[in-house]
């Protein structure tokens, strides 16, 4: 076995998320007609990776987002590492903007985090529970 | 966290496996092979993303299976320096706290990237951070169960490939050999592929 290319593409969580649920569905058609038993160690990773995944941003989000997230990113000049962190955790905080951009404090202004913030909150789905809660506040702040 | 790593292998599909769709056949096999698998110094493998080219198949000489070179692209779990991530402690020993991704376990944060000032409750068997507020000091514990945010510092790759046999001449005694043998094989298990991470200075542990 070779590997060619160690580092041919970044994956995001949501693409990996969107993959194993295809395959898992694929699978569950499978198995109908026959089960294999040497499957054992793919259902092992597939479920521990979907467990995890589940519980992150990118199980709420969908291709779209990708794009818009993308777009919307343009104008701040990220590097790839960074756009995609801030696309697998949703950062809510200036905190975790600080400490996924590099050097944000000569880079970014405060401004330009809370902008990041507000992008990031506006284009990336969250947890639809948590989101009943905040979208209630910013709500009232616009009827103002 | 994933990459997509491109890779060629040549895959056997045996001849009761000849009645399936070839690309079926093929993407079982090197799932099988490779699924849940450490690749030395290329990371943790996941699943097949896709076969990007197949060549011709072949069937050699005393073997009536079909040998077909596979070049294909798989998904592998291989966080880049400096990467942010979301982990549960699993416990707590002398040489750090082990963190674990579910999918992945061997994350270790070691005493020294631990928040200044930490010390390691023997009693508890846990580490706990001791920082001093103008309220006076507070304990930290880092229990098991909680989630942390953390920073990938390094990794290790290690072969785990199994060596060949030992060149010392053991006594052909049957007391002396089996507790040779149990001290080779008792401290062998490393794990292939490590994490070593730093705690967030700025981040609180509670998401």
């Amino acid at each position: 076995m070779e590997v060619r290319d160690a580092n041919a593409a970044m994956l995001s969580n949501y693409e990996v998320y969107q993959l194993l649920t295809d395959l898992k569905e694929k699978r569950k058609e499978m198995v109908k007609n026959k089960h294999s038993t040497g499957q054992q160690n793919l259902n092992t990773i597939m479920y521990e990776t979907l467990k995890y995944l589940s519980k992150t941003p990118c199980a709420h989000q969908n291709p779209d987002t990708v794009k818009e997230f993308l777009t919307a990113m343009l104008p701040h000049k990220l590097t790839k590492a960074e756009k995609l962190q801030l696309f697998n955790h949703r950062p809510q905080t200036a905190v975790e903007i600080q400490l996924m951009v590099e050097e944000s404090e000569e880079r970014l202004t405060e401004e330009q985090i809370d902008e990041l913030i507000q992008k990031v909150t506006d284009v990336l789905p969250g947890d639809p529970q948590k989101a009943g809660d905040v979208s209630a506040d910013p709500e009232m702040e616009t009827d103002q | 966290m994933f990459v997509l790593v491109e890779m060629v292998d040549t895959v056997r599909i045996p001849p009761w496996s000849f009645h399936r769709q070839l690309n079926e056949a093929i993407a079982e096999e090197l799932n099988k092979k490779l699924a849940n698998k450490v690749v030395y110094n290329v990371g943790l493998c996941v699943c097949l993303y896709d076969v990007t080219k197949l060549e011709d198949s072949f069937i050699f000489p005393g073997d009536g299976a079909s040998h077909t070179k596979v070049h294909f692209r798989y998904v592998v779990f291989h966080p880049f320096l400096d990467e942010i991530l979301v982990g549960k402690i699993k416990g707590c020993s002398a040489e750090g706290v082990h963190v674990s991704l579910g999918l992945f376990d061997d994350i270790i944060i070691p005493p020294e990237s631990l928040q200044q000032p930490a010390k390691f409750d023997e009693a508890e068997q846990l580490w706990v951070w001791e920082y001093e507020t103008d309220e006076g000091a507070h304990d930290l514990f880092m229990d098991r169960g909680e989630d942390i945010r953390f920073r990938v510092v390094d990794e290790v790759f290690i072969d785990t490939s199994p060596t060949g046999p030992s060149t010392e001449k053991e006594a052909p005694s049957a007391a002396t050999a089996p507790p040779a043998g149990a001290e080779d094989s008792a401290p062998q298990k490393e794990a292939p592929y490590t994490l070593i991470v730093r705690i967030l200075d700025i981040a609180i542990m509670s998401i």
